[in-house]
Protein backbone atom coordinates (compact mmCIF):
# COMPACT_ATOMS: atom_id res chain seq x y z
CA UNK A 1 0.00 0.00 0.00
CA UNK A 2 2.84 2.42 0.82
CA UNK A 3 4.47 1.69 -2.54
CA UNK A 4 1.18 2.11 -4.44
CA UNK A 5 0.52 5.39 -2.66
CA UNK A 6 3.93 6.83 -3.34
CA UNK A 7 3.75 5.74 -7.01
CA UNK A 8 0.45 7.55 -7.28
CA UNK A 9 1.79 10.64 -5.56
CA UNK A 10 4.84 10.60 -7.84
CA UNK A 11 2.53 10.93 -10.83
CA UNK A 12 1.87 7.39 -12.08
CA UNK A 13 -1.06 7.34 -14.52
CA UNK A 14 -2.43 4.06 -13.32
CA UNK A 15 -1.51 1.88 -10.37
CA UNK A 16 -2.90 -1.60 -9.78
CA UNK A 17 -2.51 -3.23 -6.39
CA UNK A 18 -3.08 -7.00 -6.52
CA UNK A 19 -3.85 -8.68 -3.18
CA UNK A 20 -4.39 -12.41 -2.76
CA UNK A 21 -6.13 -11.98 0.59
CA UNK A 22 -9.73 -10.86 1.15
CA UNK A 23 -8.51 -7.67 2.82
CA UNK A 24 -5.61 -5.25 2.43
CA UNK A 25 -2.80 -4.87 4.94
CA UNK A 26 -1.20 -8.32 4.81
CA UNK A 27 -0.31 -9.50 8.30
CA UNK A 28 -1.13 -6.16 9.99
CA UNK A 29 -4.85 -6.66 10.69
CA UNK A 30 -4.05 -9.74 12.79
CA UNK A 31 -1.23 -7.97 14.70
CA UNK A 32 -3.60 -6.35 17.19
CA UNK A 33 -0.78 -5.39 19.61
CA UNK A 34 0.69 -1.88 19.71
CA UNK A 35 4.17 -0.91 18.55
CA UNK A 36 3.68 0.14 14.95
CA UNK A 37 4.38 3.63 13.64
CA UNK A 38 6.74 4.86 16.36
CA UNK A 39 9.64 5.46 13.99
CA UNK A 40 7.76 7.27 11.23
CA UNK A 41 4.85 8.93 13.01
CA UNK A 42 6.09 9.05 16.59
CA UNK A 43 2.83 7.45 17.61
CA UNK A 44 2.25 3.92 18.78
CA UNK A 45 -0.47 2.20 16.77
CA UNK A 46 -1.79 -1.33 16.58
CA UNK A 47 -1.50 -3.30 13.33
CA UNK A 48 -5.16 -2.89 12.28
CA UNK A 49 -4.95 0.88 12.87
CA UNK A 50 -1.73 1.20 10.89
CA UNK A 51 -3.24 -0.76 7.99
CA UNK A 52 -6.51 1.14 8.06
CA UNK A 53 -4.76 4.53 7.88
CA UNK A 54 -3.12 3.35 4.66
CA UNK A 55 -6.38 1.91 3.32
CA UNK A 56 -8.07 5.26 3.90
CA UNK A 57 -5.24 7.13 2.17
CA UNK A 58 -5.41 4.69 -0.73
CA UNK A 59 -9.17 5.19 -1.06
CA UNK A 60 -8.57 8.88 -1.70
CA UNK A 61 -6.38 8.13 -4.75
CA UNK A 62 -6.99 6.53 -8.12
CA UNK A 63 -5.09 3.39 -7.14
CA UNK A 64 -7.04 0.31 -8.22
CA UNK A 65 -6.82 -2.11 -5.30
CA UNK A 66 -7.99 -5.62 -6.23
CA UNK A 67 -8.43 -7.97 -3.28
CA UNK A 68 -9.12 -11.71 -3.66
CA UNK A 69 -6.78 -11.53 -6.61
CA UNK A 70 -3.96 -14.03 -6.97
CA UNK A 71 -1.05 -13.24 -9.30
CA UNK A 72 -0.22 -16.59 -10.86
CA UNK A 73 2.38 -15.73 -13.42
CA UNK A 74 5.00 -13.09 -13.94
CA UNK A 75 7.17 -12.73 -17.04
CA UNK A 76 10.47 -10.83 -17.51
CA UNK A 77 8.55 -8.63 -19.99
CA UNK A 78 6.47 -7.38 -17.04
CA UNK A 79 3.23 -9.17 -17.84
CA UNK A 80 1.24 -10.30 -14.81
CA UNK A 81 -1.42 -12.98 -15.08
CA UNK A 82 -3.90 -12.94 -12.23
CA UNK A 83 -7.25 -14.46 -11.32
CA UNK A 84 -10.07 -13.32 -9.09
CA UNK A 85 -13.81 -14.07 -8.80
CA UNK A 86 -14.46 -11.67 -11.71
CA UNK A 87 -12.22 -13.65 -14.06
CA UNK A 88 -8.69 -13.88 -15.40
CA UNK A 89 -6.56 -10.79 -15.97
CA UNK A 90 -3.47 -10.01 -17.95
CA UNK A 91 -1.75 -6.75 -17.16
CA UNK A 92 1.28 -5.31 -18.95
CA UNK A 93 3.07 -2.85 -16.72
CA UNK A 94 5.92 -0.36 -17.18
CA UNK A 95 7.11 -1.09 -13.67
CA UNK A 96 6.31 -3.88 -11.27
CA UNK A 97 6.82 -3.58 -7.52
CA UNK A 98 7.07 -6.94 -5.79
CA UNK A 99 5.59 -6.80 -2.29
CA UNK A 100 4.58 -10.39 -1.61
CA UNK A 101 6.06 -10.31 1.89
CA UNK A 102 7.30 -13.46 3.52
CA UNK A 103 6.03 -16.74 4.88
CA UNK A 104 6.76 -18.62 8.06
CA UNK A 105 9.13 -21.52 8.33
CA UNK A 106 7.24 -24.71 9.09
CA UNK A 107 7.74 -27.94 11.00
CA UNK A 108 8.69 -29.69 7.77
CA UNK A 109 11.63 -27.32 7.35
CA UNK A 110 12.86 -28.11 10.87
CA UNK A 111 12.40 -31.84 10.38
CA UNK A 112 11.12 -32.51 13.89
CA UNK A 113 10.46 -36.26 14.16
CA UNK A 114 7.08 -37.69 15.18
CA UNK A 115 3.61 -38.29 13.79
CA UNK A 116 1.60 -35.53 12.18
CA UNK A 117 -1.01 -34.87 14.85
CA UNK A 118 -3.34 -31.88 15.03
CA UNK A 119 -2.05 -29.07 17.23
CA UNK A 120 1.10 -27.88 15.42
CA UNK A 121 0.80 -24.33 14.16
CA UNK A 122 3.09 -21.60 12.96
CA UNK A 123 2.79 -18.64 15.35
CA UNK A 124 1.33 -16.42 12.62
CA UNK A 125 -1.38 -18.93 11.79
CA UNK A 126 -2.29 -19.17 15.48
CA UNK A 127 -2.43 -15.38 15.54
CA UNK A 128 -4.85 -15.37 12.62
CA UNK A 129 -7.02 -17.99 14.32
CA UNK A 130 -7.19 -16.11 17.62
CA UNK A 131 -7.43 -12.52 16.43
CA UNK A 132 -9.39 -12.72 13.18
CA UNK A 133 -11.24 -16.04 13.03
CA UNK A 134 -11.91 -16.24 16.78
CA UNK A 135 -10.60 -19.71 17.66
CA UNK A 136 -8.24 -20.74 20.46
CA UNK A 137 -5.78 -23.24 18.92
CA UNK A 138 -5.13 -25.10 22.20
CA UNK A 139 -4.98 -24.98 25.97
CA UNK A 140 -1.50 -26.19 27.01
CA UNK A 141 1.05 -24.63 24.77
CA UNK A 142 4.77 -24.90 24.06
CA UNK A 143 6.31 -22.29 21.78
CA UNK A 144 9.45 -23.07 19.82
CA UNK A 145 11.45 -19.99 18.89
CA UNK A 146 11.70 -16.63 20.59
CA UNK A 147 10.88 -14.60 17.48
CA UNK A 148 8.54 -11.66 17.87
CA UNK A 149 5.37 -13.42 16.76
CA UNK A 150 6.14 -16.25 19.18
CA UNK A 151 6.59 -13.85 22.10
CA UNK A 152 3.50 -11.86 21.16
CA UNK A 153 1.47 -15.08 20.93
CA UNK A 154 2.73 -16.24 24.34
CA UNK A 155 1.06 -13.18 25.85
CA UNK A 156 -2.00 -13.31 23.63
CA UNK A 157 -2.76 -16.96 24.42
CA UNK A 158 -2.16 -16.40 28.13
CA UNK A 159 -4.62 -13.49 28.13
CA UNK A 160 -7.16 -15.68 26.35
CA UNK A 161 -6.92 -18.31 29.08
CA UNK A 162 -4.45 -20.83 27.64
CA UNK A 163 -1.42 -22.03 29.62
CA UNK A 164 1.86 -21.27 27.90
CA UNK A 165 4.17 -23.79 29.51
CA UNK A 166 7.39 -22.48 28.04
CA UNK A 167 9.15 -20.80 25.18
CA UNK A 168 12.12 -22.76 23.87
CA UNK A 169 14.93 -21.06 21.93
CA UNK A 170 17.69 -22.96 20.17
CA UNK A 171 20.13 -20.03 20.27
CA UNK A 172 21.71 -18.63 23.42
CA UNK A 173 20.04 -15.25 22.90
CA UNK A 174 16.65 -13.75 22.19
CA UNK A 175 15.43 -13.75 18.55
CA UNK A 176 12.72 -11.12 19.02
CA UNK A 177 12.73 -7.58 20.37
CA UNK A 178 13.66 -7.06 24.03
CA UNK A 179 10.50 -5.06 24.72
CA UNK A 180 8.46 -8.05 23.64
CA UNK A 181 10.40 -10.22 26.07
CA UNK A 182 9.60 -7.83 28.93
CA UNK A 183 5.93 -7.35 28.13
CA UNK A 184 5.06 -10.82 26.89
CA UNK A 185 7.28 -13.21 28.86
CA UNK A 186 8.46 -11.46 32.03
CA UNK A 187 5.04 -9.90 32.79
CA UNK A 188 3.41 -13.35 32.79
CA UNK A 189 6.26 -15.36 34.34
CA UNK A 190 6.53 -17.64 31.34
CA UNK A 191 9.71 -19.77 31.40
CA UNK A 192 12.07 -19.09 28.49
CA UNK A 193 14.76 -21.70 27.86
CA UNK A 194 17.80 -20.74 25.80
CA UNK A 195 19.97 -23.36 24.04
CA UNK A 196 17.09 -25.82 23.87
CA UNK A 197 14.96 -27.18 21.05
CA UNK A 198 12.08 -29.54 20.39
CA UNK A 199 13.41 -32.89 19.20
CA UNK A 200 10.20 -34.92 19.06
CA UNK A 201 6.46 -34.45 18.86
CA UNK A 202 4.42 -37.10 20.72
CA UNK A 203 0.79 -37.98 20.00
CA UNK A 204 -0.96 -39.45 16.99
CA UNK A 205 -4.31 -37.70 16.60
CA UNK A 206 -3.52 -34.64 18.70
CA UNK A 207 -0.25 -33.39 20.17
CA UNK A 208 0.16 -34.98 23.63
CA UNK A 209 3.68 -33.86 24.50
CA UNK A 210 6.93 -32.61 23.05
CA UNK A 211 10.44 -33.67 23.92
CA UNK A 212 12.85 -30.83 24.50
CA UNK A 213 16.62 -31.20 24.49
CA UNK A 214 19.55 -29.02 25.32
CA UNK A 215 21.75 -28.16 22.34
CA UNK A 216 25.44 -27.41 21.88
CA UNK A 217 26.81 -24.19 20.40
CA UNK A 218 26.11 -25.40 16.86
CA UNK A 219 22.51 -26.21 17.75
CA UNK A 220 22.98 -30.00 17.79
CA UNK A 221 20.91 -31.77 20.49
CA UNK A 222 22.97 -33.17 23.37
CA UNK A 223 21.99 -36.68 24.36
CA UNK A 224 20.96 -37.28 27.95
CA UNK A 225 19.40 -33.86 28.44
CA UNK A 226 15.96 -34.68 27.05
CA UNK A 227 12.74 -34.18 28.91
CA UNK A 228 9.09 -34.53 28.07
CA UNK A 229 6.72 -31.58 28.35
CA UNK A 230 3.01 -32.35 28.24
CA UNK A 231 1.04 -30.06 25.96
CA UNK A 232 -1.71 -30.15 23.33
CA UNK A 233 -0.27 -27.50 21.06
CA UNK A 234 3.12 -26.58 19.62
CA UNK A 235 3.62 -23.15 18.08
CA UNK A 236 6.56 -22.48 15.79
CA UNK A 237 8.15 -19.05 15.63
CA UNK A 238 11.30 -20.08 13.85
CA UNK A 239 11.92 -17.56 11.14
CA UNK A 240 10.48 -16.06 8.00
CA UNK A 241 11.38 -16.56 4.36
CA UNK A 242 10.76 -13.96 1.63
CA UNK A 243 8.14 -15.29 -0.76
CA UNK A 244 9.71 -15.24 -4.20
CA UNK A 245 8.08 -17.88 -6.41
CA UNK A 246 6.92 -15.19 -8.85
CA UNK A 247 10.30 -13.45 -8.77
CA UNK A 248 11.94 -16.73 -9.80
CA UNK A 249 9.46 -17.10 -12.66
CA UNK A 250 10.37 -13.66 -13.91
CA UNK A 251 14.06 -14.64 -13.62
CA UNK A 252 14.91 -11.89 -11.15
CA UNK A 253 18.31 -12.59 -9.56
CA UNK A 254 17.94 -13.50 -5.87
CA UNK A 255 20.38 -13.13 -2.99
CA UNK A 256 21.12 -16.34 -1.08
CA UNK A 257 21.58 -14.30 2.11
CA UNK A 258 18.22 -12.55 2.22
CA UNK A 259 16.27 -14.98 0.04
CA UNK A 260 14.94 -11.98 -1.86
CA UNK A 261 16.01 -10.07 -4.98
CA UNK A 262 19.26 -8.07 -4.94
CA UNK A 263 18.20 -4.45 -4.70
CA UNK A 264 19.74 -0.97 -4.69
CA UNK A 265 18.78 1.99 -2.50
CA UNK A 266 15.71 2.59 -4.71
CA UNK A 267 14.76 -1.04 -4.14
CA UNK A 268 15.22 -1.62 -7.81
CA UNK A 269 16.14 -5.24 -8.60
CA UNK A 270 18.81 -6.39 -11.04
CA UNK A 271 16.11 -6.85 -13.69
CA UNK A 272 15.04 -3.58 -15.29
CA UNK A 273 11.54 -2.40 -14.41
CA UNK A 274 11.22 -4.65 -11.35
CA UNK A 275 11.31 -3.34 -7.80
CA UNK A 276 11.00 -5.22 -4.53
CA UNK A 277 9.99 -3.67 -1.24
CA UNK A 278 9.56 -4.83 2.31
CA UNK A 279 9.80 -8.42 3.44
CA UNK A 280 9.89 -9.87 -0.07
CA UNK A 281 13.36 -8.31 -0.40
CA UNK A 282 14.60 -9.07 3.11
CA UNK A 283 12.79 -9.74 6.37
CA UNK A 284 12.52 -6.45 8.28
CA UNK A 285 11.78 -6.22 11.99
CA UNK A 286 9.75 -3.00 11.94
CA UNK A 287 6.80 -2.20 9.72
CA UNK A 288 7.98 1.41 9.76
CA UNK A 289 11.12 0.39 7.87
CA UNK A 290 9.01 -1.59 5.39
CA UNK A 291 6.96 1.54 4.78
CA UNK A 292 10.08 3.70 4.31
CA UNK A 293 11.60 1.41 1.70
CA UNK A 294 8.25 0.85 -0.02
CA UNK A 295 7.87 4.59 -0.46
CA UNK A 296 11.27 4.72 -2.13
CA UNK A 297 10.39 1.81 -4.41
CA UNK A 298 7.09 3.43 -5.32
CA UNK A 299 8.74 6.69 -6.39
CA UNK A 300 11.57 4.94 -8.22
CA UNK A 301 9.11 2.76 -10.13
CA UNK A 302 7.62 5.92 -11.67
CA UNK A 303 10.99 7.49 -12.46
CA UNK A 304 12.20 4.24 -14.07
CA UNK A 305 15.81 5.41 -14.38
CA UNK A 306 18.03 3.47 -16.79
CA UNK A 307 20.37 0.87 -15.27
CA UNK A 308 23.88 2.00 -14.28
CA UNK A 309 26.96 0.61 -12.61
CA UNK A 310 26.62 0.20 -8.85
CA UNK A 311 28.64 -0.58 -5.76
CA UNK A 312 28.12 -4.13 -4.57
CA UNK A 313 27.90 -4.63 -0.80
CA UNK A 314 29.02 -7.91 0.74
CA UNK A 315 28.23 -9.12 4.26
CA UNK A 316 31.57 -9.56 6.03
CA UNK A 317 32.42 -10.74 9.53
CA UNK A 318 29.60 -10.38 12.07
CA UNK A 319 27.04 -9.40 9.43
CA UNK A 320 24.04 -11.59 8.68
CA UNK A 321 22.54 -9.46 5.92
CA UNK A 322 22.82 -6.03 4.37
CA UNK A 323 19.96 -4.47 2.50
CA UNK A 324 20.22 -2.92 -0.05
CA UNK A 325 23.16 -4.85 -1.47
CA UNK A 326 23.67 -2.44 -4.38
CA UNK A 327 24.43 1.26 -4.11
CA UNK A 328 23.57 3.33 -7.16
CA UNK A 329 24.59 6.76 -5.90
CA UNK A 330 24.41 6.61 -2.11
CA UNK A 331 23.11 10.18 -1.95
CA UNK A 332 19.91 9.38 -0.10
CA UNK A 333 18.10 6.36 1.28
CA UNK A 334 18.98 3.89 4.00
CA UNK A 335 21.18 0.93 4.69
CA UNK A 336 19.91 -1.81 6.99
CA UNK A 337 22.43 -4.17 8.54
CA UNK A 338 21.42 -7.24 10.50
CA UNK A 339 24.16 -8.43 12.88
CA UNK A 340 24.83 -12.13 13.45
CA UNK A 341 25.14 -11.84 17.22
CA UNK A 342 24.25 -9.63 20.16
CA UNK A 343 27.24 -7.41 20.83
CA UNK A 344 28.35 -4.44 22.94
CA UNK A 345 30.79 -1.70 21.95
CA UNK A 346 30.08 -2.22 18.29
CA UNK A 347 32.03 -0.85 15.33
CA UNK A 348 30.59 -1.09 11.82
CA UNK A 349 33.33 -0.86 9.20
CA UNK A 350 33.12 -0.36 5.44
CA UNK A 351 36.00 -1.80 3.42
CA UNK A 352 37.02 -0.95 -0.12
CA UNK A 353 39.64 -3.50 -1.11
CA UNK A 354 42.09 -3.53 1.84
CA UNK A 355 41.11 -0.12 3.20
CA UNK A 356 38.46 1.00 5.68
CA UNK A 357 36.80 4.15 4.34
CA UNK A 358 34.05 4.58 6.93
CA UNK A 359 33.41 3.49 10.50
CA UNK A 360 30.44 3.94 12.75
CA UNK A 361 30.33 3.19 16.48
CA UNK A 362 27.18 1.86 18.14
CA UNK A 363 26.73 0.97 21.81
CA UNK A 364 24.75 -2.23 21.31
CA UNK A 365 23.41 -4.45 18.51
CA UNK A 366 21.15 -7.48 18.41
CA UNK A 367 20.20 -9.87 15.60
CA UNK A 368 16.54 -8.95 16.16
CA UNK A 369 17.16 -5.30 15.40
CA UNK A 370 18.56 -4.05 12.13
CA UNK A 371 21.08 -1.24 12.32
CA UNK A 372 19.73 1.61 10.19
CA UNK A 373 22.22 4.00 8.59
CA UNK A 374 21.68 7.01 6.36
CA UNK A 375 23.39 6.42 3.03
CA UNK A 376 24.25 10.11 2.73
CA UNK A 377 26.44 9.88 5.87
CA UNK A 378 28.75 7.39 4.21
CA UNK A 379 31.53 8.78 1.94
CA UNK A 380 31.10 6.30 -0.91
CA UNK A 381 34.21 5.79 -3.06
CA UNK A 382 34.24 7.41 -6.51
CA UNK A 383 34.94 4.23 -8.37
CA UNK A 384 32.17 1.63 -8.37
CA UNK A 385 33.24 -1.71 -6.96
CA UNK A 386 32.90 -4.24 -4.21
CA UNK A 387 32.46 -3.06 -0.62
CA UNK A 388 32.60 -5.24 2.46
CA UNK A 389 30.60 -4.43 5.59
CA UNK A 390 31.87 -5.78 8.89
CA UNK A 391 30.63 -5.65 12.50
CA UNK A 392 32.90 -6.16 15.48
CA UNK A 393 32.20 -5.99 19.20
CA UNK A 394 32.02 -7.94 22.44
CA UNK A 395 29.50 -10.76 22.32
CA UNK A 396 26.69 -10.77 24.87
CA UNK A 397 24.38 -13.65 25.79
CA UNK A 398 20.90 -13.99 27.21
CA UNK A 399 18.40 -11.15 27.19
CA UNK A 400 20.34 -7.92 26.89
CA UNK B 1 36.22 12.44 61.12
CA UNK B 2 32.50 11.96 61.02
CA UNK B 3 31.04 9.02 59.21
CA UNK B 4 28.67 9.95 56.45
CA UNK B 5 25.14 8.84 57.03
CA UNK B 6 24.50 5.64 55.08
CA UNK B 7 21.38 5.93 52.98
CA UNK B 8 19.45 2.85 51.96
CA UNK B 9 20.10 2.35 48.27
CA UNK B 10 18.87 -0.18 45.81
CA UNK B 11 20.17 -0.97 42.34
CA UNK B 12 17.98 -2.27 39.55
CA UNK B 13 18.59 -3.23 35.95
CA UNK B 14 15.53 -2.63 33.81
CA UNK B 15 14.92 -2.94 30.11
CA UNK B 16 13.04 0.01 28.66
CA UNK B 17 9.94 -0.95 26.68
CA UNK B 18 8.85 2.51 25.55
CA UNK B 19 10.06 1.92 22.01
CA UNK B 20 11.55 -1.00 20.03
CA UNK B 21 15.14 0.05 20.85
CA UNK B 22 14.93 -1.70 24.24
CA UNK B 23 17.62 0.29 26.05
CA UNK B 24 19.19 -1.12 29.22
CA UNK B 25 18.58 1.20 32.15
CA UNK B 26 20.53 1.23 35.40
CA UNK B 27 18.35 2.45 38.20
CA UNK B 28 19.50 3.64 41.61
CA UNK B 29 16.74 3.92 44.17
CA UNK B 30 17.60 5.98 47.23
CA UNK B 31 15.25 7.01 50.01
CA UNK B 32 13.98 10.08 48.32
CA UNK B 33 14.70 9.72 44.63
CA UNK B 34 15.13 7.47 41.66
CA UNK B 35 18.13 7.97 39.39
CA UNK B 36 18.17 6.50 35.91
CA UNK B 37 21.18 6.00 33.67
CA UNK B 38 20.98 5.04 30.00
CA UNK B 39 18.02 5.62 27.71
CA UNK B 40 16.14 8.85 27.05
CA UNK B 41 13.71 11.18 28.86
CA UNK B 42 10.82 8.87 28.03
CA UNK B 43 12.77 6.00 29.56
CA UNK B 44 13.23 7.91 32.79
CA UNK B 45 9.49 8.47 33.05
CA UNK B 46 8.90 4.81 32.27
CA UNK B 47 11.18 3.65 35.10
CA UNK B 48 9.46 5.86 37.66
CA UNK B 49 6.09 4.45 36.66
CA UNK B 50 7.35 0.89 36.34
CA UNK B 51 8.61 0.93 39.93
CA UNK B 52 5.63 2.63 41.53
CA UNK B 53 2.67 1.64 39.32
CA UNK B 54 3.38 -0.59 36.31
CA UNK B 55 0.92 -0.11 33.46
CA UNK B 56 0.46 -1.67 30.04
CA UNK B 57 -1.64 -0.93 27.00
CA UNK B 58 -3.96 -3.93 26.73
CA UNK B 59 -5.07 -5.15 23.31
CA UNK B 60 -7.52 -7.96 22.72
CA UNK B 61 -10.58 -8.80 20.65
CA UNK B 62 -14.30 -8.83 21.44
CA UNK B 63 -17.11 -10.94 20.05
CA UNK B 64 -19.04 -8.98 17.44
CA UNK B 65 -22.53 -9.84 16.22
CA UNK B 66 -23.42 -9.59 12.54
CA UNK B 67 -19.94 -8.48 11.54
CA UNK B 68 -18.08 -9.54 8.40
CA UNK B 69 -15.55 -10.97 10.87
CA UNK B 70 -16.42 -12.66 14.19
CA UNK B 71 -13.97 -10.58 16.28
CA UNK B 72 -13.30 -6.87 16.59
CA UNK B 73 -9.87 -5.82 17.87
CA UNK B 74 -9.73 -3.24 20.67
CA UNK B 75 -7.16 -1.42 22.80
CA UNK B 76 -7.16 0.52 26.03
CA UNK B 77 -7.08 4.28 25.46
CA UNK B 78 -4.04 4.56 27.73
CA UNK B 79 -1.90 2.13 29.77
CA UNK B 80 -3.91 0.11 32.29
CA UNK B 81 -2.67 -1.08 35.73
CA UNK B 82 -0.74 -4.27 35.01
CA UNK B 83 -1.89 -6.15 38.09
CA UNK B 84 -5.55 -5.75 37.15
CA UNK B 85 -5.17 -7.08 33.58
CA UNK B 86 -6.52 -10.58 34.40
CA UNK B 87 -9.61 -9.01 35.95
CA UNK B 88 -9.99 -6.77 32.90
CA UNK B 89 -9.77 -9.75 30.54
CA UNK B 90 -12.51 -11.51 32.48
CA UNK B 91 -14.75 -8.48 32.19
CA UNK B 92 -14.04 -8.04 28.46
CA UNK B 93 -14.84 -11.68 27.68
CA UNK B 94 -18.37 -11.00 28.88
CA UNK B 95 -18.86 -8.15 26.39
CA UNK B 96 -20.45 -8.57 23.00
CA UNK B 97 -20.89 -5.75 20.55
CA UNK B 98 -22.94 -5.29 17.41
CA UNK B 99 -21.56 -4.49 13.93
CA UNK B 100 -20.80 -2.05 12.41
CA UNK B 101 -17.95 -0.72 14.55
CA UNK B 102 -15.65 2.04 13.44
CA UNK B 103 -11.96 2.42 14.23
CA UNK B 104 -11.34 5.01 16.95
CA UNK B 105 -14.75 4.74 18.58
CA UNK B 106 -14.96 4.24 22.34
CA UNK B 107 -16.74 0.97 22.98
CA UNK B 108 -16.63 0.93 26.81
CA UNK B 109 -15.82 3.70 29.28
CA UNK B 110 -13.92 3.85 32.56
CA UNK B 111 -12.85 0.17 32.63
CA UNK B 112 -13.03 -1.23 36.20
CA UNK B 113 -13.22 2.36 37.43
CA UNK B 114 -9.62 3.03 36.36
CA UNK B 115 -10.43 5.96 34.11
CA UNK B 116 -9.27 4.10 31.01
CA UNK B 117 -11.55 3.53 28.01
CA UNK B 118 -11.73 0.79 25.38
CA UNK B 119 -11.21 1.83 21.75
CA UNK B 120 -11.99 -0.04 18.51
CA UNK B 121 -8.88 -0.54 16.35
CA UNK B 122 -10.39 -2.02 13.19
CA UNK B 123 -13.51 -1.03 11.32
CA UNK B 124 -15.80 -4.04 11.06
CA UNK B 125 -18.68 -3.65 8.61
CA UNK B 126 -22.06 -5.25 9.05
CA UNK B 127 -22.62 -8.53 7.25
CA UNK B 128 -25.35 -8.17 4.60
Amino acid sequence: MAAALSSWEAGAKSVFLLERNEYLGGILPQCIHPGFGLQIWGEELTGPEYAEIFIEKLNRTGVEAMTDTAALELTPERIVKAVNPQGAWEIKANSIILSMGCRERTRGMLQIPGYRPAGIFTAGLAQYLVNIAGYLPGKDIVILGSGDIGLIMARRLTLEGARVKMVVEIKNSLSGLVRNYVQCIQDFNIPLLFSHTVTEVRGKERVEAVVISEVDEEGNPLSGGEREVECDTLLLSVGLIPENELSRQAKIPLSPQTGGPWVDEDFSTDLEGFFACGNVASVFDLVDYVTLVAERAGRAAVLARPPQEKHILRAGEGVHTVIPQRIREGKDGFLFIRPQKSMKGVTVSFWEREKIFYQKKISICRPSEMIKLDLAQIPWPQEKGEIKVEIKGTEIQGIS
Amino acid sequence: MKLKEQKSREFLELICIVCPLGCSLSVTKSDDRIRVRGGCKKGEKYVKEEITNPRRVVTTTLRIKNGVWPRVPVRTSSPFPRDKIPELMKFLSSLEVEAPQKRGEVIAKNLLGEGVDLVVTRTIERKE
